[in-house]
């Protein structure tokens, strides 16, 4: 089981209600957030294009966080979701420095936070908060193992890319362009 | 064609705009590892070259400064960590893969191998000192015995440690100014001469600081060397590193890395050292505050600039 996430960039309209929906679920301390939206402009005026991109933890497969946390506190459960513990977290910055995605914050209280794929959501057979409130169905989220899934349909017919892939953390994020 | 990025809804403190999570105590930390890395790598070479005597600084007095540069690193390194109170979980395992775990067993060895170290010298630095328990002179005795076996164990120490302090940063793959091979055996250089440099200051003995200065010319030449070495790798790299290159070359590190660090902190010491040794009278601690100031210097830039490189997507 592994489990990933396909973003479809042409669908998403950057209404951040994947980001409220992830504060409100996951009592995420105020002025912080573990999902957010980046608007990526380019070309030349007139003729510009945007894109938007929800992003999170890329629970990597090559996860740089885990391999540098001193103390086991990063470590990847069932479906390589990567999680924090956090009595066991000492708060050194490692794994912050350690992520190219930036995914990874200080919680007020001393220990590092980040995108859980709300595993407690998932443990009850649920989607991911921010997969079931988005309303333009913009996110997929499944076993990318399992063929049938909504992630694997997701990414069936359409290109897709994953974010710095020459970081070399094989990301689990897919946006679909 | 103009590509513009723009992150909505996101302002988490220490992470944006720019990720600054480590402050000062990161190379605070680092800057007094390599100075207890050069003095201790130091004074065990000359213990095993049997130098005690003519080194007396090098070997004997210098090392007091060992722990104490040590302790005040850690207690730097316990302000910077943000859940302060589990900082016991480092000691609970080893991950060999985290250069962070095994710099922590590191120092866990150096800091009590450099305390006994000076303890046996301690009665030589103070003709009364008296260790009041039988067995805990005994222990000392027993120590005084075995300071060639310990001055081996130093000088291996002395250059993990001093390796270590680099590869902490090299390791970090997201951080390209950062991640280089060569910010081991760099860091390391660095702390050597630190280390010599107080060692230079400290020494009254003519015949010793003219000795260490020799080293610390040669160890500089190395230490330009490889700065040189490191922008050749970044211009060569991939895109990512030459944007990491150029906070350096025209960025805003420029000033207070090549003026501070090269010049005042490298090459014009360098210059007073090669002057002293012709003959010319010039106050031993100017070059050697300038090398220890340029480190100090080094160490703060690299950590605050590599933390604003970045991959981009």
């Amino acid at each position: 089981m592994r489990y990933a996430m396909a973003i479809d960039t042409k669908k998403c309209v950057g209404c951040s209600d994947c980001v409220v929906a992830c504060q409100t679920e996951n009592n995420v301390p105020h002025g912080y957030c573990r999902d957010w939206i980046v608007e990526n402009v380019s070309g030349a005026y007139p003729i510009v294009e945007i894109e938007l991109r929800s992003e999170r933890c890329n629970h990597c497969e090559n996860a740089p966080c885990v391999r540098c946390c001193p103390t086991g506190a990063s470590h990847t459960v069932e479906g390589g979701i990567v999680m924090v513990t956090h009595d066991e977290c000492i708060g050194c910055g490692a794994c912050i420095q350690s992520c190219p995605y930036d995914a990874r914050y200080s919680h007020p209280d001393g220990y590092v936070d980040k995108c859980t794929f709300c595993q407690h959501r998932l443990e009850k057979g649920q989607n991911t908060a921010c997969v079931d409130v988005c309303p333009t169905k913009c996110l997929h989220f499944g076993d990318i193992e399992d063929p049938y899934s909504d992630v694997s349909l997701a990414l069936k017919n359409r290109s897709w890319k994953v974010l710095a892939p020459e970081a070399g953390t094989k990301p689990q994020l897919y946006f679909l362009t | 064609m103009k590509e513009e990025l723009f992150i909505s809804g996101r302002d988490i403190p220490n992470i944006d705009p720019f990720l600054n999570i480590w402050h000062w105590q990161i190379p605070l930390y680092l800057y007094l590892g390599g100075i207890a890395a050069g003095i201790m790598f130091f004074a065990g070479l000359f213990t095993i070259m049997g130098k005690e005597k003519e080194m007396a600084t090098t070997v004997k007095w210098a090392p007091f400064l060992v722990p104490i540069a040590l302790v005040l690193g850690l207690f730097a390194l316990f302000l910077d960590l943000k859940h302060e109170m589990y900082f016991w979980r480092l000691y609970t395992t080893v991950r060999m893969g985290s250069p962070m775990s095994w710099g922590a067993w590191t120092l866990m060895l150096v800091t009590p191998l450099s305390m006994i170290w000076s303890a046996t010298y301690l009665k030589e630095a103070v003709p009364n000192w008296n260790w009041k328990f039988k067995l805990i002179e005994q222990t000392i005795g027993f120590f005084t015995k075995k300071r060639r076996e310990m001055a081996w164990a130093m000088m291996f120490l002395a250059v993990v440690l001093g390796v270590y302090t680099g590869i902490l940063l090299s390791a970090f793959n997201a951080r390209p100014l950062w991640n280089t091979s060569i910010l081991g055996p760099l860091f390391l250089v660095s702390g050597l001469s630190t280390g010599l440099a107080t060692i230079i200051w400290m020494s009254k003995n003519k015949t010793e600081r003219r000795i260490m200065s020799q080293i610390d010319i040669v160890l500089i030449a190395v230490e330009l060397f490889l700065i040189v070495h490191l922008f050749m790798g970044f211009l060569s790299a991939t895109a990512v590193q030459v944007e990491a290159a150029e906070l350096f070359l025209g960025g805003q590190f420029t000033v207070t890395f090549w003026v501070f660090v090269v010049i005042l902190g490298l090459a014009f010491p360098a210059v007073l050292e090669i002057l002293e040794l012709r003959g010319f009278h010039i106050p031993i601690w100017i070059p050697a505050l300038l090398i220890l100031f340029g480190g100090l210097v080094f160490r703060f830039v690299m950590v605050e600039a590599g933390q604003i490189t970045r991959y981009l997507y």
